[in-house]
């Protein structure tokens, strides 16, 4: 035995430590969250103010160019049991015991809207390895060019919130999500999903104007009548409720940076199947341990300049055996 | 074809054809129309001709309070057959304020009269709201207030129906502040009775209700608020019309506009028909006409036979939609998807790992050998 | 025979010839025909028509083992680069080639069911595209460096072609400037086996954390050295008994030595970073997970007892040793990527028949490929007194 574990080690601790003198040393590198887009716009669904009627889901498909999906033997209804590469937004619901209270946990149900929640750091983006998700640097919106992707679903896998999903059954494959209606945007239309909102669940806004109206819905005592816009944020097309009871939390507020779709609820968001999630995000983990590796290839060229060296020797070696 | 029975039938209903002068064949429709409201099955069309043409007319008191008359009004404009001949013939009408010819003492002393004669088999109608504040003094009625009125007439009553929203909680008089303390009967006598609200209700469910009384001597079956479950078991919301719009996601947005003339959804206009009982989008409103009642003709549900929602809810507030309790064909949070595994794959993973650890213990063996000292060298 | 001698300069590899149409060699072409009709099939009506996978789980076994493991057992040559060229350890030179070999069949047959996977595969240049490309991504590092890495090899494996078709020219050519390819070739795999760990990492709460950490890469990168080493001793065990040739137990017990010095890092960095960030209860408080944890742990431990001191020169034990370690690496892959992989309530996935087909249909080509190989080129080191083994591999 010629080579020692220790030799080995050694070498082994010294490649480590070019690439952790080049890298982990330079905070420059170290990538905090993304900040908000300055001209983010986003949802606020309140799931206290859904009805369940699915008008949404609707207005999705005629917005967006979508059949309906069957999930019975009829084919009658459009009944999608979730969201898929061909139904960005879906209205699921909640169920305990009898169901009979609205947004109680037990003997209750609620309902909660699953489609994109465009993250303000989206896991989607960073591990699109195509640039075919891209989060637009002004209003924000996480979109999607079949053009250029490759179909590797690494988005599909990222996602936190399972939002980004494929089509397995035709051979010229796309990714399927909510682009918030960006194609509707220019014509001055707001997301078809809010448009149709009969209660204002479904609020589009920006999402300035969405903290703005969080704050003043979860100021409102429990029980006293408020008005509720519908459509948009000064939209004044409003209708009055008596205020719900808010769990003390604003989903996509601080969720991995926080997002630009926010939620209220009357039930915890766990039993909405929405995951309990830290304030960083995972895309600056991922792109921080990338940059350090291999920010500006400072620690490749140097780590293969050694390594060129370090071959050239042996094979002078080598050759001087033979 | 006809047997004794059916002959004796036949007699009653000759003497029905006089008594009500509407034909046989009117009555006989009458009287199917009534099963059907009342959702009974096949054959009791029979019985109710029978009960209504040979029992004894049952005695009613109908009491007024606070009201505007307007189920007695829709009551009378009722036609198959005209409820006035109903009213005299079938049932006997021994007291009713608006109907009576007679007036003042005469009118209390038929009360009184009908009440001793009938004692404990008669059936009290009450018509509006009771008033309960400050000793009930906003109603008087020849010197008794509501309260009294109302009291004393039940006490020996077979069975006390409210019609109307008023009688049934309170209805509009109720509405908030309530300067009255207007309440429904059952509220006042503190015992359940069949409720039968509306604003005015549709005058086939209070007939068919009495008709069931006559026929089985028995009120129909009722839900929680004492409203019979044939006419109030379904949401206006479930028979609706325009459902299909609602289900598409097509709003009117504002009366008048193009989704509104179209007939599309009135929900956003603030239609409580998601949360209301009631048969109208069935039997519709009264007997006005095709496809009359409120939403037939553009206007959302008030909500008028639903306690808090009815004269409690403002004409723009969105109902509480109740059909989805309970839930009906919503994807649960979770929903198991993809394949498990298969006979087939498991059993080819199983294969190729048994395969190959077999494979591998034996050149393991062979290897073993190899180290042997003895066999390694040949 | 094992009393080879440690050195034996100047080694010079050799076809070893023989008939190409054995019963071994005939099972792996039916099977490779299956894979075929099946990829077919999933070129024609989609992946879903073929495999498994869904939004839930959308990389199946062709990304966990066809990639991920695949081209850690393809690390043999990258390993053997390292150790021979880079830490200048010349007397394992016999062993390159062929775990040159087998790496550049596992790359290159990882590189293609990359494309059998890849949905819009018809796109796949967009990597290279500038203005596309997005350098933040793991996955486009990882596509690039194995990419480039497939290229490299193909550079680094051109002489033994060139020896076989006699162009002299070219084969100096490139032995002259090999070294800076040898740099490259030790580079890039360590560039993309530590990214196959970080592409979980944005993946955040869906690895369960007795996996998720942001040392995924190192980890990956250390097994991945250990399990090219494991396979450089599997594969020559398996090619000396399989072809009859001179044992290379000696040299073998030196690479298991290094490879128990990877196993030894790996475990106590493991361990270590459970401890640090308070995750060890979760060792034994998860259930299945917990189970396969250790099951995994005890395949990576197996090597370091069973290796230690003379054992390491039987070859009964390197064969058991390495297989362990193969097998520990391989599930702490599959591990990560599908069985800890708790993408949300609901979902299953099981790898459907047609679609272990294909990967099973992959490997058997793979030997296939390496047989006929060895056999026509230059690779393995024939016995000197060979006729008899030659007419031995021939007749089996």
């Amino acid at each position: 035995m010629t080579i020692s574990r220790r030799n080995f080690l050694k070498a082994a601790a010294g490649g480590g430590a070019v690439l952790a003198t080049t890298g982990v040393a330079d905070p420059a590198l170290a990538r905090p969250n993304l900040e908000m887009p300055p001209k983010a716009i986003g949802l606020l669904y309140d799931a206290t103010l859904c009805v369940g009627c699915k008008a949404c889901v609707v207005a999705c498909r005629e917005a967006n160019d979508l059949s309906p999906v069957f999930s019975t033997d009829e084919k009658l209804w459009d009944t999608p049991l979730d969201i898929s590469a061909y139904t960005f937004n879906v209205i699921k619901m909640y169920k305990d015991g009898s169901g009979e209270h609205k947004d109680q946990l037990k003997d209750g149900h609620a309902f909660v809207k699953r489609s994109c929640l465009h993250c303000v750091d989206p896991s989607c983006v960073s591990a699109c390895p195509v640039s075919a998700m891209e989060k637009n640097a002004e209003n924000g919106i996480v979109s999607y060019d079949a053009d250029r992707c490759i179909g590797c679903r690494y988005c599909v896998a990222a996602c936190p919130y399972g939002v980004p999903r494929f089509q397995y059954d035709t051979p010229k494959p796309k990714i399927g999500k909510c682009e918030l209606c960006r194609h509707r945007l220019p014509e001055g239309k707001i997301a078809a999903c809010a448009e149709k909102c009969p209660t204002g669940a479904t609020l589009f806004g920006t999402v300035e104007q969405i903290k703005g109206e969080i704050a003043r819905r979860r100021a409102a005592k429990p029980g006293e009548m408020v008005a509720y816009e519908r459509q948009r944020v000064g939209s004044g097309d409003t209708h009055e409720k008596k205020a719900p009871l808010y769990v003390n939390h604003v989903y996509g507020e601080k969720e991995l940076g926080g997002t630009q779709m926010m939620m209220l609820s009357g039930v915890p968001f766990v039993a909405l199947g929405m995951p309990e999630l830290p304030e960083r995000s995972y895309s600056s983990i991922s792109e921080t341990i990338q940059h350090t590796l291999y920010g500006g290839l400072i620690a490749p060229v140097v780590a293969l300049g050694g390594l060129v060296a370090l071959a050239w020797r042996a094979s002078k070696n080598h050759q001087d055996e033979e | 074809m006809y047997d004794d029975s059916a002959r004796e039938d036949d007699a009653g209903l000759d003497v029905i054809e006089r008594k009500l002068g509407m034909s046989r064949r009117n009555f006989l429709q009458f009287c199917t129309a009534m099963a059907a409201t009342m959702g009974l099955p096949a054959g009791a069309e029979a019985a109710i001709a029978q009960a209504v043409a040979t029992k004894e007319r049952p005695s009613v008191i109908w009491l007024h309070f606070q009201e505007c008359t307007g189920c007695t009004e829709s009551l009378l404009r009722a036609e198959h057959p005209t409820i006035e001949k109903l009213i005299l013939e079938v049932i006997s009408l021994d007291y009713h304020e608006s109907l009576f010819a007679a007036a003042g003492h005469q009118a209390e002393a038929a009360r009184h009269a009908a009440m001793a004669r009938h004692k404990g088999k008669y059936l009290l109608v009450v018509e509006g709201a009771i008033p309960t504040k400050d000793g009930g003094i906003y109603c008087k009625i020849g010197g008794k207030t509501a309260l009294e009125l109302l009291k004393e007439c039940a006490a020996d009553a077979a069975a006390v129906v409210a019609i109307g929203s008023c009688a049934s909680w309170g209805g509009m008089p109720s509405t908030k502040p309530n300067p009255t303390g207007s309440s429904g009967v059952a509220e006042v006598l503190g015992k359940p009775v069949v409720t039968i609200p509306g604003c005015p209700p549709n005058p086939y469910n209070f007939l068919s209700t009495v008709v069931h009384f006559l026929t089985f001597a028995k009120l129909p079956e009722v839900d929680h608020l004492g409203r019979p479950k044939f006419a109030y078991g379904r949401l206006v919301h479930e028979n609706c019309e325009r459902r299909a719009h609602y289900d598409a996601g097509r709003f009117a947005m504002e009366f008048g506009d193009d989704g509104h003339r179209k007939g599309y959804c009135l929900y956003k206009l603030g239609c409580k028909g998601p949360e209301t009982y009631a048969n109208c989008p069935s039997i519709l409103f009264g007997d006005v006409g095709s496809g009359s009642w409120p939403v037939g003709t553009g206007h959302p549900c008030i909500g008028c036979t639903e306690k808090g929602v009815g004269f409690a809810k403002g004409i723009h507030e969105l109902a509480d939609v109740k059909t989805v309790v309970p839930p009906v064909s919503y994807p649960r949070i979770v929903e198991e998807q993809g394949m498990g595994a298969d006979f087939a794959s498991s059993a080819t993973l199983v294969g190729i790992a048994g395969a190959a650890a077999g494979a591998g213990a034996i050149i393991a063996r062979n290897l073993g050998k190899r180290d042997d000292p003895d066999q390694a060298d040949e | 025979m094992s009393i080879q001698k440690p050195l034996s300069p100047p080694h010079r590899p050799a076809p070893l010839g023989g008939s190409l149409v054995t019963p071994v060699t005939v099972i792996c072409a039916v099977l490779s025909l299956i894979a075929v009709y099946f990829l077919a099939k999933r070129f024609i009506f989609g992946l879903g028509a073929v495999t498994n996978i869904n939004d839930g789980f959308p990389w199946g076994v062709w990304i966990a083992w066809d990639v991920v493991i695949g081209t850690a057992l393809a690390c043999g040559g990258y390993s053997m680069a390292l150790l021979v060229y880079i830490l200048n350890k010349g007397r394992y030179h016999p062993l390159v080639r062929p775990a040159l070999l087998a790496s550049l069949f596992g790359y290159t047959l990882g590189g293609a069911s990359v494309m059998f996977d890849l949905g819009r595969y018809w796109n796949f240049y967009h990597i290279f595209t500038p203005g596309l490309a997005h350098p933040d991504s793991v996955m486009f590092e990882v596509a690039v460096c194995i990419s480039l890495y497939i290229m490299v090899m193909w550079v680094e494996f051109s002489p033994a072609f060139f020896d076989r078709f006699g162009w002299k020219g070219m084969k100096t050519l490139v032995e002259r400037l090999m070294f800076a390819f040898i740099g490259l070739g030790v580079l890039l795999p360590s560039m993309h086996q530590s990214s196959l760990g970080s592409l979980l990492v944005v993946f955040g709460y869906q690895i369960h954390p007795l996996w998720q950490t942001p040392l995924l890469p190192l980890l990956f990168l250390l097994s991945a050295i250990a399990m090219g080493f494991a396979v450089v001793v599997f594969e020559s065990t398996l090619a000396t008994s399989g072809f009859r040739l001179k044992s290379e137990t000696r040299l073998l017990a030196g690479i298991a030595s290094v490879m128990n010095g990877l196993l030894a890092a790996y475990l106590v960095i493991r361990f270590g970073d459970l401890a640090v960030s308070g995750k060890l209860g979760l060792a034994f408080s998860s259930g299945f997970l917990s189970l396969m944890f250790w099951l995994e742990i005890a395949f990576f431990a197996l090597p370091l007892v069973l290796l230690q001191g003379a054992r390491r020169n039987r070859a009964r034990c390197l064969f058991i040793g390495a297989v362990s370690m193969l097998v520990g690496g391989g599930l702490y892959r599959m591990d990560g990527f599908l069985v800890a992989y708790q993408t949300g309530a609901g979902w299953t996935y099981f790898p459907s028949l047609p679609e272990l087909m294909v990967t099973i249909g992959l490997i058997a080509f793979e030997v296939l490929a390496y047989i006929v190989l060895v056999r026509v080129l230059p690779v393995l080191h024939p016995n000197k007194s060979e006729p008899a083994v030659a007419a031995a591999a021939a007749a089996e």
